[in-house]
């Protein structure tokens, strides 16, 4: 029978650190997806995942069981993500602007033969997306890769970040409109 | 019904509003209609993004990477005070007292589940003082922290936002009772510890020492103490001053 991530975790609590490995295993694959969606970058989402798990280790005497032991590794793993943008801005120029990019992209596209026009602007599409997510604030990038990719409702995003539904719910709302702004000049000239 | 905004839609498009009224509204406006496939055309789009998935024995690997790392946790000397058992009573307690404080306003002269007003006010003196003292011993070792070049304050931070929740509760039940002196503390003490949970985890020793300013400059650890010594004294019921505030 599979054992329960409570069960695990008292184990590892009551000094098993073997016990660990159920959890890892268990929950590796959603850790590196969010951490990928945070930093957007394959090899700062495989440090962010061990990093992930260490500290998580570190901290388990103070997991408490009233939130999930996956909505608490969220948690970590949302934190660390923070950190590492956060270093990552510090030491970075600005980026350029990616509206101009839209703007290029969109007077780009030929009318003429929608097939390869569409194909085309998948590509480029995507190159958009990871700018577009990069211009959020640390905490409206996580509220919204955690309700948008991870599915997670206004109230479990509120306990990642550790802030009450209503922020939560304001920094989905900030993402969005800046999502938006970025974004909607290319689609609609792509529509078009 | 006037038409939905921008947030109201996007809660439509995740599905965490089912409101009737609105979505008859949806049905019957065309502007409405438009802003959301607008808004579904971006947020559709954002799906494009999609991260790679790793292979099967992804978990495995992450295991075998980090398991020379992993020690027995040692105890903490202060582990304690963060244990679940301690943590449900304290929010239990907290929450209790929030509300025999919030009932009392309506009716003073009723007891509250049995307890009359001077004992109900014992058992949060008590409690907001365990509070304060927990407080002040994350924020004094910030403080004393000598050490040189990055510093990892991930431990701190999370007994930092524990301690944010119970906070709140406890101003509340201050302002409630009318106890400025210990809700203005309380109310600093949540903007500092609020401040350190949101923090990097690990900082430089120029990071560092800006948050140690800050705890210094607030003179909050001051303001703890004399607070902690006036509830103490308070707690004593041969002290007679049991009713007053808080």
């Amino acid at each position: 029978m599979e054992q329960s991530d409570a069960t695990a975790v008292a184990q590892v609590r009551a000094g098993n650190p073997d016990a660990y490995r159920v959890l890892v295993e268990r929950h590796s694959h959603s850790v590196f997806r969010l951490a990928f969606r945070m930093t957007g970058n394959q090899q700062d989402a495989e440090d962010l995942v061990q990093e992930t798990f260490l500290r998580a280790y570190r901290q388990i005497g103070r997991f408490d069981g009233r939130a999930s032991f996956s909505t608490w590794l969220y948690r970590i793993a949302a934190n660390c993500s923070l950190d590492l943008i956060r270093a990552r801005k510090r030491r970075q120029e600005q980026q350029t602007p990616v509206n101009e990019e839209g703007e290029e992209l969109g007077a780009a596209l030929p009318a003429a033969d929608p097939a390869p026009d569409r194909l085309a602007f998948s590509g480029e599409l995507k190159q958009l997306l990871a700018p577009a997510i990069e211009s959020l604030s640390p905490m409206e990038r996580t509220a919204f890769v955690l309700r948008h990719y991870e599915g997670m409702c206004i109230e479990e995003i509120g306990k990642v970040l550790g802030v009450n539904a209503g922020a939560a719910k304001h920094s989905v709302f900030r993402a969005v409109q800046k999502l938006r702004r970025t974004l909607e000049p290319a689609l609609s000239s792509a529509k078009s | 019904m006037k038409h939905l905004n921008q947030d109201e839609l996007v809660l439509h498009y995740y599905g965490e509003r089912q409101d009737p009224e609105a979505q008859r509204h949806l049905e019957a406006c065309e502007e409405c209609r438009a802003h959301l496939r607008s808004l579904t055309r971006v947020l559709d789009a954002m799906n494009a993004l999609q991260a790679p998935e790793p292979s099967e024995a992804y978990g495995s690997r992450v295991w075998q990477r980090i398991e020379g790392q992993l020690e027995p946790a040692p105890a903490r000397w202060w582990a304690g005070w963060f244990a679940p058992r301690r943590l449900v009573a304290a929010a239990a307690m907290a929450a209790l007292l929030v509300a025999a404080f919030l009932a009392g306003r309506v009716s003073q002269r009723r007891q509250i589940a049995g307890l009359s007003a001077p004992v109900r006010e014992r058992i949060l003196l008590v409690a907001v003082g365990d509070h304060l003292d927990r407080s002040q011993m994350v924020l004094a070792e910030l403080v004393n922290n000598e050490s040189k070049g990055s510093v990892d304050i991930s431990d701190e931070q999370q007994r930092a936002e524990d301690l944010v929740g119970e906070n709140r509760l406890y101003r509340q039940a201050a302002l409630k009772a009318g106890d400025r002196a210990v809700s203005s503390v309380l109310d600093e003490l949540e903007r500092v510890l609020l401040e350190i949970a949101h923090s990097p985890s690990k900082l430089d020793s120029a990071e560092f020492d800006e948050i140690r300013r800050r705890i210094e400059s607030e003179g909050i650890l001051f303001k703890i103490r004399v607070v902690s010594t006036n509830l103490r004294e308070r707690e004593m019921p041969q002290s007679g001053k049991a009713g007053r505030s808080l």
